[in-house]
């Protein structure tokens, strides 16, 4: 059976970015006659050659403009997987959609112009690459045809990249020389780059492993919405409906109900029967991790949304104190004492920001003292918050450890957050 | 123990995730149902969320008045088999009494947005489901599965909420509403794959029939009482079946003899065409179609 890949991309203004993806779509045999003769019919009008950008940039200002505005979606399949790429704008103003394609992300193509380097958006994006541990990073060192196959430049850009990376703890970087016009190395090799014995972007793609396993950790299970039918047949039925976040649950097992810290074991597991004119439910051992399913419980608990059922004997208990790191995506900037609401798991509460310790410096990659964040800042803040969490660090749970910080009056999301582990540092 | 969920196990919970989400968050949510399969499937799915027990919405069709009879029967039995509620925004009423003018191009689906609305602010819907597929078009490759739209029920692609994790922001303000894509990261493969796996019943018009059409913008049309063939135009029977289902008077067919859900499988998997390229006159009127119906507050 096949599985999902989700990817992004990452790069700074016109490094190709969305010719990139373009020549992946159209060398995997994704784009179809329709959409290529649209291309071609808009180039031809514009007095240009075929421009692989068109096929993934569809608002009309980034027609328009030539750049990419906001994240596309795009779904491809080849033989032995399937594939959804986040492609993200490169825009130093868009950074914030860069954080939202990375969030989901198995694998980030970063993007950079043989010719130019590693820029400050280069390291923006390793940092983010990084913070959201992403497990898999690719360097596209794109434009190689310009600089002639140059073996050295390629070695170069991926020499100060890699330094970067092991300053943000960032294990595995790959490097690729590729043309995105051209087409060298993304799924065809090239014969321009002898030199180069790695894999081709596909070949990278097609042989990523995918987030950790988290069905090994122990047992997360964010309750989203009570069941109760209240029909003759289901008279007493009362289910908890979720996404495992990760762990196994399976029938039998003990639990604990946080926030109130209630011991109890897991009844039953049922998943959806349901035919054209009738609607059951049948008994299932066990989920893992990534499946929504319906638990009941041995006892009768208050149990509502915002409780979390988690592994008796790995229970990481409640707390409303945070550090966090956040990235700041809004243009409204985050002072001290501001009072926010908090998005975690499936609980929504008041929160205060009651210290801003630094932000990230993204020459040095150090912490530098901060009294504020701005837009597309990296900083390091506690917070206080008026209903307890069940959170775990985000290094060891990507869904229990990460959190949405919003504006209460307007209900704009104003930064994405990652619990720090114990020890404080995440950065 | 390591265990891998399958691409099709994985599309499934994550609506899943989202139409509870909805239904823990928002007041009064509605699904936009039209019978066609991308709606049908968005039931389906709605319907194992909440099993055993009935699923916590109503329906909304916003009708053209140019539907194929066999898509509205296909409605109203599934909407009496489940007890559900529909409510059905007519498009006739508006152009009856002259809220909304016909067009020239005899075309009504660009009219749909203005009965939708007035059902959303009539209804106080505030959370509104669409069955759109990032893969359909290359705006909606730019929709968020939660998608905030203002008073005026205007998209502003250029000032989205970012959306991370499976952290969905809800939140709106009083007049605001929330359009909800539980099918965004399916293609139309997924879509039919689905379809089989689970056999879930389509009208019929999904399937291989003989039907009379002409050949208009290289694309099948039905002889009907919304569509008829123009001077120069030779009508011939065919055996054909819909990719799509929308307002009759711009959906095509496309030659076929797919007659199962495992036959259009095979049929996709091949095409040459997208889905809408190949069935769709509305798209195909200017480069950014879809954006603009969009921005006014189209699906």
């Amino acid at each position: 059976m096949s599985t999902l890949l989700r990817l992004a991309t990452a790069g700074s203004v016109d490094d190709g970015k969305s010719t990139l993806v373009g020549r992946l779509l159209h060398d995997c045999k994704a784009i179809l006659a329709d959409q290529i003769a649209h291309v071609k019919t808009v180039s031809q009008a514009r007095g240009g050659d075929f421009d692989f950008a068109l096929l993934t940039d569809g608002l009309r200002a980034e027609r328009e403009q030539g750049i990419t505005i906001d994240v596309a979606y795009r779904y491809f399949a080849t033989d032995k997987r399937s594939f959804i790429l986040a492609d993200c704008p490169g825009h130093v103003q868009y950074t914030r959609n860069t954080v939202t394609g990375a969030s989901t992300a198995d694998v980030v193509i970063i993007l950079v112009d043989a010719r130019h380097g590693v820029l400050e958006q280069t390291r923006r994006h390793l940092a983010v690459a990084g913070l959201l541990r992403v497990p898999h990073v690719v360097l596209a060192v794109n434009k190689i045809d310009l600089v002639g196959y140059d073996e050295a430049v390629f070695t170069k850009i991926a020499e100060d990249v890699n330094e970067v990376a092991d300053q943000l703890g960032i294990a595995d970087v790959k490097a690729i020389p590729v043309s995105a016009l051209v087409g060298d190395n993304v799924v065809d090799r090239s014969a321009q780059t002898s030199w180069y014995d790695g894999p081709t972007l596909l070949e990278v793609l097609e042989n990523a492993t995918g987030r950790d396993d988290i069905s090994a950790r122990p047992l997360r299970f964010p309750v989203q919405y009570v069941i109760r039918p209240q029909t003759d047949e289901y008279r007493d039925y009362r289910g908890y409906t979720g996404t495992v976040a990760s762990g196994t649950v399976a029938v039998g097992d003990p639990v604990i109900v946080l926030p109130a810290g209630r011991r109890t074991s897991i009844a039953g597991i049922d998943r959806p029967v349901v035919t054209a004119t009738s609607t059951a439910v049948a008994e299932r051992p066990s989920a893992v991790a990534g499946e929504a399913v319906t638990v009941r419980l041995a006892d009768d608990l208050d149990v509502a949304r915002g409780s979390v059922i988690v592994a008796a004997d790995a229970s990481p208990g409640t707390r409303r104190e945070l550090a966090a790191t956040v990235c700041w995506l809004s243009d409204r900037p985050l002072t001290v004492g501001a009072r926010l609401l908090i998005k975690h798991t499936t609980t929504t509460a008041q929160a205060i920001v009651t210290k801003i310790t630094g932000a990230l410096d993204l020459d040095t990659l150090g912490v530098i003292d901060a009294t504020g964040l701005d837009l597309n800042d990296i900083g390091k803040v506690q917070l206080k918050i008026a209903a307890p969490l069940t959170a775990d660090p985000y290094s060891s749970n990507t869904i229990t450890g990460s959190f949405l910080l919003i504006d209460a009056h307007d209900g704009w999301t104003l930064a994405a957050g990652m619990i720090d582990d114990e020890e404080g540092e995440l950065l | 123990m390591t265990a891998t969920v399958t691409e099709l196990d994985a599309l499934e919970s994550e609506s899943i995730f989202v139409f509870r989400e909805v239904a823990a968050e928002f007041e009064r949510p509605v699904i936009l149902f039209s019978g066609g399969k991308d709606s049908i499937v968005m039931l389906h799915l709605a319907r194992k969320a909440f099993a055993p027990a009935g699923v916590p919405f109503a329906l909304l069709h916003v009708d053209t008045g140019h539907n194929f009879s066999e898509v509205l029967d296909y409605r109203d039995a599934t909407v009496n088999a489940l007890g559900l509620r529909l409510e059905v925004a007519r498009v006739e009423e508006y152009i009856a009494d002259g809220r909304l003018r016909e067009r020239s191009d005899g075309t009504r689906n660009p009219l749909q947005t203005v009965p939708l609305l007035d059902a959303i602010n009539g209804h106080r819907f505030d959370a509104v489901f669409g069955g759109g597929r990032r893969d359909e078009e290359r705006a909606r490759a730019k929709e968020r599965i939660f998608s905030l739209r203002d008073e005026f029920g205007q998209w502003d692609p250029r000032n989205q909420r970012p959306e991370l994790w499976s952290l969905y922001n809800g939140k709106h303000r009083p007049g605001e509403h929330v359009r909800v894509f539980p099918l965004s990261n399916w293609t139309e493969l997924d879509v039919w794959n689905y379809i089989e796996r689970e056999g879930i019943d389509l009208p019929s018009i999904y399937y291989a029939h003989e039907r009379d059409v002409f050949e208009r913008d290289g694309m099948l049309l039905a002889v009907g009482p919304y569509s008829q063939p123009r001077d120069g135009e030779t009508v011939s029977k065919r055996v054909v079946r819909y990719r799509t289902v929308g307002d009759m008077s711009c959906t095509g067919a496309v030659a076929s003899t797919a007659s199962s859900p495992a036959e259009v499988v095979v049929e996709v998997a091949a095409s040459e065409l997208t889905e809408r390229g190949a069935t769709r006159a509305d798209d195909r009127v200017s480069e950014a179609a879809m954006e603009d119906r969009k921005r006014e507050g189209y699906f």
